[in-house]
């Protein structure tokens, strides 16, 4: 077992306190800044404040690290996490990190592990992330190839449910109703129009790949542990986290944990595993809540309710309350587990 | 090892032989044979230690080679045409990180109207992304450039590009010296990357790059490319002695001593240009030809002194960018500088059209007569031409113009034949 290089602690922000406790004494430290943690996403990078694609990055990558011995590569499509984490000559990565494009993370990491196999490195696992839009939009073809072949890779996508980095334009995975800067609050309809919008981990279900599971930031733990769970497994797996974004949610980045898990709670978001296109396992709601409580806060669902917060579109909000609905039978979110 | 063979067959021999460990491709013509070949000698075990991977689409065949290259895996693909396009983006890519993958350009037009036969216009689409391009003049030709391009890939740290004529070569059975795995072994050393993404060196590789420094990691690009005009004469030399026969060359001079009119081309059209140098030179006209095998980097000083003397330099060329002309002579003109050669362009040979000896020499005598325009689109059906002309004038709804075209060839044939 190769041990993972110690983590020394790098000032990226002079003045600043991003490195958090890892300066203090070990008897000191949280479980967040534990000596044994990779620190693969590590302090310093340019992400907004609240960011959960930056939170669930690092704990979905430290726990692949843990899981792996620390023997793994990790692809990364274009967008926010590249951008933020890479201005050159900077890098916050500290795991082997390659980022090609934006279409092609899927491709890519299937070549990586081929590669890997083939100059003697088998051990060596492979991670692929991407946001939405290069899982769902523009990366989706490479990503059915990818799970078609069942190549030995990890597909992590962080869900912040539109277009971020070029400014929250709509996505495929952007939610009815939602205000985005293609999908205004204007008109007769505002926001995005309601549709089956793509689900990606149902897709991914259909190729009956090993595994399939869904996560949010509100849960690091069930995160770790899924991560973990699909690192001990071979073949195409894939992970979709769902990760609020202030910027593009307009909501407070105090936040960012809250929403997420209103999101599960509210029946929105289901927390599910599945394996090989069945789901096995779903994350009960402890305490239901109505969608309008996930959708109060977030600027991008502002048009829905008035001045005084009452609901200016009770149809729109019935229309996401069916989704939720229809989520919490899918996927049994309130039954009783049998004992 | 001499074989009567299938172009496509002998390359997949040739890339066989080069121990690639991953394979990455997509299915089009013309390129098929290769990577069918290829796939084939993995699946019987004749080609260990490497990975054939039937990729998605192009897009995903160049990205699959990008990731094995990223991790020192020798790499390699094979495409055409549409293909090259819609793989682009990692086209470009590729070079940009400075990753050695080899790649076989089954030379064919670009639609539309959708064509599958050869000319250069794929080749010419990316002349500016980076890469190494080789043009094979014969299944010979072809088989050495690859072997020589996995050496010069990796001796440099830029994918190779080897273009050899689609139909043309890729699908013509004939006599071909194949190296043997000794010969390869001796030319082609053990991949040793100059990057790689390594769990015990953690590294990060395709970082955003600013204006403080994008100028100069480009410049570098080019820098790194050009070196290639000093390295590949060099390899070629020790390609030659192995393999007892004349490998690479970046520009191939034939019978241009004292010569008033010199043709430039590329790929297999040179063999017909050859056969028209001599009947002319037969009929006592002072004509030579140059054949140019490395395109990109571009060989600009061995061209000017190929050229050198000429009065007339004649750019026979297999692709044009539309609303200018030439590609290739614009770029021999720019060479040619104070030579003093005029440097006219002929288009020839788009969408597999046949590219007869006859025309050549036409062609030549037009030149040496000074008859010959600066820019030519030979063999143009000028009445078919015409006819669309007349349908646009006669009124706004003409219709598609390929379609209308195809309608009175048929037309024409049928009168033709009563």
């Amino acid at each position: 077992m190769a041990e993972h290089p110690r983590t020394r602690v790098r000032f990226y922000q002079v003045g600043s306190f991003a490195v958090g406790n890892r300066l203090v004494e070990d008897h000191q430290r949280s479980a967040q800044s534990e000596r044994e943690r990779a620190n693969s996403l590590t302090s310093g990078h340019r992400a907004c404040a609240g960011c959960g694609e930056a939170l669930g990055a690092r704990y979905a990558l430290d726990a692949a690290m843990r899981a792996t011995n620390g023997r793994m590569v990790a692809v990364n499509a274009t967008g926010c996490l590249e951008v933020f984490s890479t201005p050159y000559p900077e890098t916050s990565w500290r795991i082997p990190w390659l980022h090609s494009l934006f279409a092609n993370a899927p491709s890519v990491a299937t070549g990586v592990a081929a590669g890997l196999r083939q100059t003697g490195h088998p051990d060596v696992r492979v991670v692929a992330q991407a946001g939405d839009g290069g899982t769902a939009d523009i990366g989706l073809g490479a990503l059915s190839g990818m799970f078609e072949r069942n190549d030995d890779v990890l597909f992590i996508c962080y869900d912040n449910q539109a277009y971020m980095n070029t400014g929250v334009q709509r996505s495929g995975a952007t939610p009815g109703g939602a205000r985005t800067a293609t999908t205004e609050a204007v008109g007769k309809h505002p926001g995005n129009p309601f549709g089956q919008g793509k689900d990606v981990p149902r897709i991914a279900m259909a190729h009956e790949i090993p595994y399939v599971a869904t996560a949010t930031v509100a849960d690091l733990f069930d995160l770790e542990t899924k991560v973990e769970r699909a690192m001990s497994l071979h073949g195409a797996r894939y992970l979709h986290v769902l990760v609020p974004c202030p910027l593009g949610w307009g909501s407070e980045p105090s936040r960012t944990i809250e929403l997420a898990r209103l999101a599960c709670q509210s029946g929105l978001f289901p927390v599910f595993e599945a394996v090989r296109g069945e789901v096995v396992a779903s994350t009960r709601i402890r305490r239901r809540e109505p969608v309008e409580a996930y959708l109060r806060g977030q600027r991008r669902f502002a048009h829905l309710f008035d001045r005084e917060g009452a609901v200016r579109q009770p149809e729109v909000v019935a229309q996401i309350q069916s989704i939720a609905d229809r989520n919490i039978e899918r996927y049994g979110l309130c039954e009783v587990a049998a004992s | 090892m001499l074989q009567q063979v299938e172009g496509s067959k002998a390359v997949a021999h040739a890339v066989a032989m080069c121990r690639p460990q991953v394979v990455c491709a997509y299915p089009i013509s013309p390129q098929t044979h290769i990577i069918e070949a290829i796939g084939a000698k993995v699946k019987a075990g004749e080609l260990t230690g490497c990975e054939y991977i039937n990729a998605d689409s192009e897009m995903a065949a160049m990205s699959g080679v990008i990731g094995a290259s990223a991790v020192g895996a020798r790499a390699y693909t094979a495409t055409a045409s549409q293909g090259l396009l819609f793989m682009m983006e990692a086209v470009y890519n590729a070079a940009g990180l400075g990753l050695p993958v080899v790649l076989t350009l089954a030379n064919r037009a670009l639609g539309a109207p959708i064509n599958i036969w050869n000319d250069h216009s794929d080749a010419m689409s990316v002349r500016d992304a980076g890469w190494v391009q080789l043009f094979a003049e014969s299944n010979q030709d072809a088989v050495d450039l690859h072997v020589l391009a996995f050496a010069l890939a990796e001796e440099l740290s830029v994918p190779v590009m080897v273009c050899m004529d689609g139909f043309v070569l890729t699908h013509a059975v004939e006599r071909v010296d194949l190296p043997t795995q000794a010969q390869v072994d001796a030319l082609l050393p053990a991949f040793v990357p100059r990057q790689v993404l390594d769990a015990d060196a953690p590294l990060s590789i395709g970082a955003m790059v600013g204006p403080d420094a994008f100028t100069e990691v480009r410049y570098l690009m080019h820098a790194r490319l050009l070196r290639a005009l000093d390295v590949m004469p060099t390899l070629a030399a020790s390609h030659a002695e192995v393999l007892d026969r004349p490998v690479g060359g970046l520009v191939r001079p034939y019978r241009t001593e004292d010569a008033e009119v010199v043709v430039v081309a590329m790929g297999s059209v040179l063999g017909t240009v050859k056969d028209a140098v001599d009947e002319l030179r037969a009929d006592g006209s002072k004509v030579g030809a140059v054949g140019i095998t490395c395109y990109r980097p571009f060989p600009a000083a061995q061209l000017r002194s190929a050229i050198a003397g000429a009065r007339r330099v004649v750019v026979l060329e297999k692709a044009f960018s539309t609303g200018v002309g030439g590609i290739l002579s614009a770029e021999v003109a720019a060479s040619a500088g104070a030579t003093g050669a005029a440097v006219h362009s002929v288009i020839a040979g788009l969408g597999g059209r046949a590219i007869p000896g006859s025309t050549v020499r036409g062609i030549l005598r037009d030149a040496l007569a000074g008859t010959l325009a600066e820019l030519t689109f030979a063999d143009l059906k000028t009445e078919l031409i015409e006819a669309e002309f007349t349908r646009m004038a006669a009124g706004r709804r003409s219709g598609p113009p390929a379609e209308n075209l195809l309608r009175d060839l048929v037309a024409g044939e049928r009168r033709r034949h009563g």
